[in-house]
């Protein structure tokens, strides 16, 4: 029987929790990584047992983790898995945690600012890596997603990093401003359709493509209207919350923008509007079915100055019309008294028959639907803050 | 032998318990200490000093005989009393909680 693996990051630290294709006992590992900020983990396509982690601290700073075994024992790639680094007499050959931005002569640019909350011009400060997005097709590849916003590879399994500087170096660069958390690029999709084609979005910079593997990139944010702009459809500035994309329809993606959520059909050339009768269209997550390409899920928020769900009920939406219209999905989740938030990255789907549907909030609750949506049930609900949710759906 | 006090998340993210002992060459220094046990623990890389530009993290603290030397010069001479070993190397989290 199938089985999945949900991949809960959280403020201190993260948890496995596994089931059979029933979904409803659950073993929980965890926590890994005690009292650091888990703000990813994914697990590689090609290799289900390849697990990264982003592992951050506000003293410590960043640190990449790889569990070889599905999650039982970690390491950080270049240091002897589950050793003592002394061990044998022989210190491990790397590190995994270096992320420097590329200064090369060859960007042909000088790298060196972005726009701060004031208008003004800042440094890029290199923080934590937001997102990590393992390849289609090599398990040693793997993308991360960083604060401040750029993009990084390694080819490596971890091991070490490298910018792909045509990003940051794009003319828009110097017009990125930061979102309330941070100017973090958190969404990464890799078109498994085309190996040269990659999204990415950043807040609030807004959402990119790139059509040459990560050479160069354009910004794809014609229709996105923000009114916090001086110029609400401006080229780049807006503050895109998470980009989902269903594997079959590589052309079609759905965003939620800070306010409002989008659609494109033209690989992110033109976005349209679909937040249709949503009781409000501000919010973090969306995701896609993994079945129904025109099944779309996103969970209100009341606003951008009250990150909590309207009238303390915590309700997901679903879309089985890819936008416009949406019905509420509560059976199961708290329908008084909820004032908890659901962060970007926190919501993932698997690929059983019946496809599953996962969440976690700022509350520590994950909630998880063995059908679609219909019913929910919290699997945990003391954990830390949860950070991201990542599904795997294993033979 | 040097000895050196990491913080606890430290100890975790290096496999060890308590104190650590790193053989320094040459003057003891804070910035000879961090390279030496950088040597040995190389998963340390970057959580007390920054990669790129080798600053002490913000969060951190350098203490030696009770005094405070985060603020000093990398390569003053630390006392004779880490020098010997006598003392311990403090790093430790400059805040708490969170």
């Amino acid at each position: 029987m199938s089985k999945v693996r949900v991949l809960v990051g959280t403020k201190k630290g993260a948890f496995i929790l596994s089931a059979d294709g029933k979904r409803d006992k659950w073993d929980i590992s965890g926590p890994h990584f005690a009292g650091w900020e888990i703000y990813h983990m994914k697990g590689s396509p090609v290799d289900p047992n390849r697990l990264y982690a982003s592992q951050t601290s506000g003293w410590f700073g960043q640190i990449i983790q790889r569990s070889d075994d599905g999650g039982k024992t970690w390491h950080q790639p270049g240091a002897p898995e589950g050793k003592s680094a002394a061990a044998g007499g022989r210190p491990p050959a790397g590190v995994s945690n270096m992320f420097a931005y590329d200064s090369s002569d060859s960007t042909g640019k000088p790298l060196t600012t972005h726009q701060w909350y004031d208008g003004t011009q800042h440094p890029w400060e290199f923080k934590r890596v937001w997102h990590l997005e393992p390849s289609l097709t090599e398990s040693d590849t793997v993308y991360a997603g960083i604060e401040d916003a750029a993009l990084f590879r390694s080819t490596d399994g971890g091991q070490s990093w490298k910018e792909l500087p045509g990003l940051r170096g794009s003319d828009t660069g110097p017009r990125w401003q930061p979102g309330a958390g941070g100017m973090c690029l958190h969404t990464i999709i890799l078109d498994p359709s085309n190996p040269r084609r990659m999204y990415i979005a950043i807040s609030a910079a807004g959402a990119f493509r790139t059509d040459d593997g990560g050479a160069s990139w354009k910004p794809i944010n014609r229709g996105l209207n923000s009114q916090f702009l001086p110029n609400p459809t401006a080229e780049v500035g807006h503050c895109v919350h998470h980009v989902a994309m269903h594997p079959s329809r590589p052309n079609t993606l759905f965003m939620q923008k800070h306010w409002d959520v989008m659609r494109s059909d033209d690989a992110g050339d033109n976005w349209r509007e679909v937040s249709g009768n949503l009781p409000t269209d501000f919010g973090f997550v969306i995701d896609v079915h993994a079945h129904e390409p025109e099944t779309v899920f996103v969970v209100p928020i009341k606003s951008d100055s009250e990150h909590f769900p309207l009238d303390g009920k915590l309700r997901v939406y679903r879309s089985r019309s890819g936008g416009n219209e949406w019905e509420p999905l509560s059976k199961g989740l708290p329908q008084s008294n909820c004032y908890v938030n659901v962060l970007r990255d926190a919501m993932a789907v698997d690929s059983l028959d019946s496809c599953g549907v996962y969440f976690g909030t700022t509350g520590g609750q994950v909630y998880a639907s063995p059908d679609a949506g219909n019913n929910w049930s919290p699997i945990v609900h003391d954990l830390p803050s949860v950070l991201s949710v990542e599904v795997q759906t294993l033979p | 032998m040097i000895r050196v006090v990491l913080p606890q998340h430290l100890r975790t993210l290096a496999h060890v318990g308590g104190e650590v002992a790193v053989e320094v060459s040459g003057a003891v220094t804070q910035r000879s200490i961090l390279d030496a046990l950088e040597n040995s623990y190389p998963m340390l890389r970057g959580t007390i000093r920054d990669h790129v530009t080798q600053q002490r993290r913000a969060f951190l603290r350098f203490f030696a005989c009770g005094e405070d030397w985060s603020h000093e010069p990398p390569d003053a001479p630390l006392p004779k009393e880490i020098t010997s070993g006598k003392e311990p190397f403090l790093i430790v989290g400059a805040i708490a909680g969170g």
